[in-house]
């Protein structure tokens, strides 16, 4: 199963190398990992999507993760209440005639043309990874020339639904 | 007078000193504050400041005791001194030069060993961490000399000894460009230490060199290591350093209990009917023995250590069940698979101990304590988790009234098992038995001594029939199983404890990896007693190759060898070489009579497996060769 663990780390050099490095011990799968400063400086945050077996695996690589010196919190935020998105770069050859096919396409993602060269042009998606995984689908047919994926990006809603509180979204009452 | 005719004036002055006589040369000393202006004279530096106020202090200090400008090296043995290091273990190179300087300085007021190899220095720092609980401190320079450090730290870290590490480092200016004896450390050591640091100033080291010690100490104890640049290190210090604090958010280990976990394991010892207890080396490093002791004799509750746990509860007790694992004792081993409630105290359930981990505690409830989160439920699921320190939870227990369980015919069973299922080995004609020449060690030193072990049949014999009453005897490598280990660690041990009786039992393989440090316990005279189980062969590749790859004996006996004798005579240390049971008998008490080191070298049958075991794969409850 994929999991979304977010790690706020001191801003050190080789932190990255720490998880990472630690993460490939374990045999624990690395999907995508993010990294960038937050509100307070000197601290990172980086959000990782791993696989990984069952809960038993998901507590040790939490507990190892935590376990890092330079590792300040760890946190499985998959269940939680998230928004969570990704950026991608997507060079599709296209000629004059089908720019507009193309813009068909991707203006039901909200997605914008970049750049325009003779024979392609660049698309900014930013979504969840599979909302980026059905443009990439659709825009495949004309000929994909790159793709640049920042990986999964992730934060708490303000508002975490209490256990109690879903009741309330029953149709049945 | 300018400062030139001054210097002139010094010049002269200190001519005539050290013309005059050696006395007045090495009861003489000067400070001179705030070196602006330098001038050398043979081993004198002298130094006057820019607006002439020149002191010139006598002092009864030694003559090397130079004015020199302080720097990150003399810092570095200053924070070392203030940590309260007394000892060591080191190895110079280019990339430490300026702090071998700071400690050709600093002699006489810290202790440093030169060992032979950088992999016995490492060793011998485990032993001492092993002996005194606090963190055995070492040097080495950069590149091979940190490369060699490798094992060492890997064998700390599996094993939670505290060691801190200063490893020498090419110049920041030259860092990542493959300067000689470079080697990337930080990479290298990231997974095998708790914690790595690599100094980028002369004002981060204060605060580096107090964390480390801190992060080494407390907690789960581990290695940490501290890199240090050639160039702070020889950096001169601009102004005193600021008094350094511990900055340190995300360590923060739990050491007190959960009072409502430690009211479930209550709970559940009254309603139990075959507990048992499994002590580890977490008893040992939280200093618990006596309240493990207390707490076990207080509810009748049988106890098995781990193999790194011996020691932590006496094995002369009628409650011991000995060792378990791999090659643990029936009874040990039994209880541990028929037991319905197993309580963990600072064990880490290691394949060697559970076997095969469907088989293991199968309808056992399972409470582990263990100060490492990460430990508990990494093997075996566990139903009561406590994180804590183990003498803090036993404190906790102590104060909670346990009804006593009813378990008098689970007790009665495990004696049975005892009395009819003891460890066993007969006696050959032909030879002499390694297990025997234990069991000979074990009376002729009444069962105190400081044991080191290395890695093998030897280790697992020692384990067996050097029965441990007391705890902090015993020192041997179990995660990382390294050859070569035990030897050094002795040195360490005794180093540590010089006043105690300090065995090396090593085998014929193992010595031959670490025996250059003999010169270390001949220069030091460091009594440490060395027995070789020479069965010259790597009897326990030997055993599996017998037992489990169809006797094909591929590369496991050592047909040449030094005379050890020779060999220990060749570094001035008696040897004594043993064939039979009668020579041992008169041999030994003369040995351990002796007021240096000795090496025995006791031949040994070849042929003797260790018994009882565990097949690879195989459940707890599956040993072969229980009895004879």
């Amino acid at each position: 199963m994929k999991r979304i663990i977010t790690a706020t780390v001191q801003d050190r050099s080789g932190v990255l190398n720490r998880v990472t490095g630690l993460l490939q011990r374990r045999q624990f799968n690395i999907s995508s990992i993010s990294v960038g400063p937050t509100e307070t400086e000197g601290v990172s945050k980086m959000t990782l999507v791993v696989e990984v077996e069952d809960d038993q695996r998901l507590e040790q690589v939490t507990k190892q993760l935590n376990k890092q010196i330079d590792v300040l919190k760890v946190s499985d935020i998959t269940d939680k209440a998230i928004v969570a998105r990704e950026l991608a770069l997507i060079k599709v050859a296209s000629s004059s005639q089908l720019r507009s096919e193309i813009n068909g396409i991707i203006d039901p993602f909200r997605a914008l043309i970049i750049d325009v060269s003779k024979d392609s042009l660049a698309v900014q998606i930013t979504g969840r990874p599979d909302k980026i995984d059905a443009l990439i689908e659709l825009l495949r047919p004309y000929g994909i020339k790159e793709i640049a994926r920042t990986g999964l990006t992730a934060l708490q809603r303000g508002h975490q639904p209490q256990v109690n509180e879903l009741a309330t979204y029953s149709l049945l009452k | 007078m300018d400062i030139y005719q001054f210097s002139n004036f010094i010049y002269t002055f200190l001519q005539y000193i050290y013309k005059s006589s050696k006395e007045l040369r090495n009861s003489t000393y000067f400070i001179l504050q705030n070196h602006s202006h330098t001038l050398s004279f043979s081993n004198i530096q002298i130094s006057a400041r820019r607006d002439y106020d020149v002191k010139v202090e006598a002092k009864k200090l030694e003559f090397q005791t130079s004015t020199e400008p302080k720097t990150g090296a003399d810092l570095l043995i200053d924070l070392l001194k203030q940590e309260g290091v007394d000892t060591l273990f080191g190895y110079p190179g280019g990339a430490v030069l300026p702090i071998y300087d700071a400690i050709y300085r600093a002699k006489g007021t810290i202790n440093h060993i030169l060992f032979r190899h950088e992999q016995g220095m490492i060793h011998a720092a485990e032993g001492y961490a092993r002996i005194t609980g606090r963190p055995g401190v070492v040097i080495a320079t950069s590149g091979p000399g940190a490369t060699n450090l490798v094992t060492g730290i890997t064998d700390a870290m599996m094993d939670s000894l505290p060691l801190v590490v200063f490893t020498g480092q090419v110049a920041r200016s030259v860092i990542g460009t493959d300067a000689f004896q470079e080697a990337d450390v930080m990479a290298i050591t990231t997974p095998i230490t708790k914690h790595n640091y690599q100094v980028q100033s002369i004002a981060d080291l204060p605060r580096i060199v107090k964390e480390a010690f801190h992060i080494a100490s407390t907690g789960r104890p581990g290695p940490v290591l501290v890199d240090i640049p050639k160039d702070i290190s020889a950096g001169v210090l601009t102004e005193e350093p600021k008094e350094a604090s511990i900055h340190l958010p995300g360590y923060q280990p739990t050491t007190k209990p959960n009072p409502l976990q430690i009211k479930k394991l209550a709970d559940s010892i009254s309603k139990a009917k075959k507990p048992v207890v499994l002590a580890g080396a977490g008893v040992l490093h939280g200093k618990a023995s006596a309240e493990l002791t207390a707490f076990a004799e207080k509810y009748d509750l049988p106890v098995v250590t781990t193999l790194l746990g011996l020691g932590a509860f006496p094995a002369d007790s009628p409650l011991s069940l000995g060792m378990g694992g791999m090659h643990g004792t029936y009874a040990a081993n039994m209880a541990l698979h028929d037991c319905d409630l197993l309580i963990n105290f600072g064990a880490r359930f290691d394949d060697r101990l559970t076997g095969n981990l469907k088989h293991f505690a199968p309808h056992a409830k399972v409470a582990h304590i263990d100060i490492d989160p990460a430990e508990i439920g990494k093997n075996i699921p566990t139903q009561i988790p406590i994180v804590s320190d183990t003498r803090e939870a036993l404190m906790e227990l102590a104060h909670h009234e346990v009804e006593q369980p009813e378990h008098q015919s689970w007790l009665a069973t495990l004696q049975q098992y005892k009395q009819e299922y003891p460890l066993w080995y007969k006696h050959d004609t032909n030879g002499m038995c390694p297990q025997w020449v234990i069991e000979a060690v074990h009376k002729v030193t009444n069962g105190n001594a400081i044991v080191a072990t290395d890695v093998g049949q030897h280790q697992m014999w020692a384990a067996q029939y050097y029965t441990f009453k007391q705890p902090h005897r015993w020192i041997t490598s179990g995660g990382l199983g390294t050859m070569g280990f035990g030897f050094p660690a002795a040195i360490g041990a005794q180093i540590a404890s010089p006043e105690s009786t300090v065995v090396a039992i090593v085998g014929d393989g193992g010595f031959q990896m670490t025996l250059q440090e003999l010169s270390v316990i001949y220069e030091r005279n460091l009594p440490v007693k060395i027995i070789i189980v020479n069965n010259g062969a790597l009897g326990m590749v030997r055993q599996w190759q017998e037992l489990l790859h169809g006797n094909r004996i591929s590369e496991s006996i050592l047909h040449t060898q030094p005379d050890f004798v020779k060999l220990a005579e060749s570094y001035s240390i008696r040897g004594v070489k043993v064939n039979t049971q009668e020579e041992l008998i008169t041999v030994l008490p003369e040995v351990f009579a002796h007021s240096g080191p000795v090496l025995v070298d006791c031949r040994v049958l070849q042929q003797e497996k260790v018994f009882p075991m565990i097949a690879p794969g195989k459940g707890i409850h599956e040993m072969i060769g229980v009895k004879p």
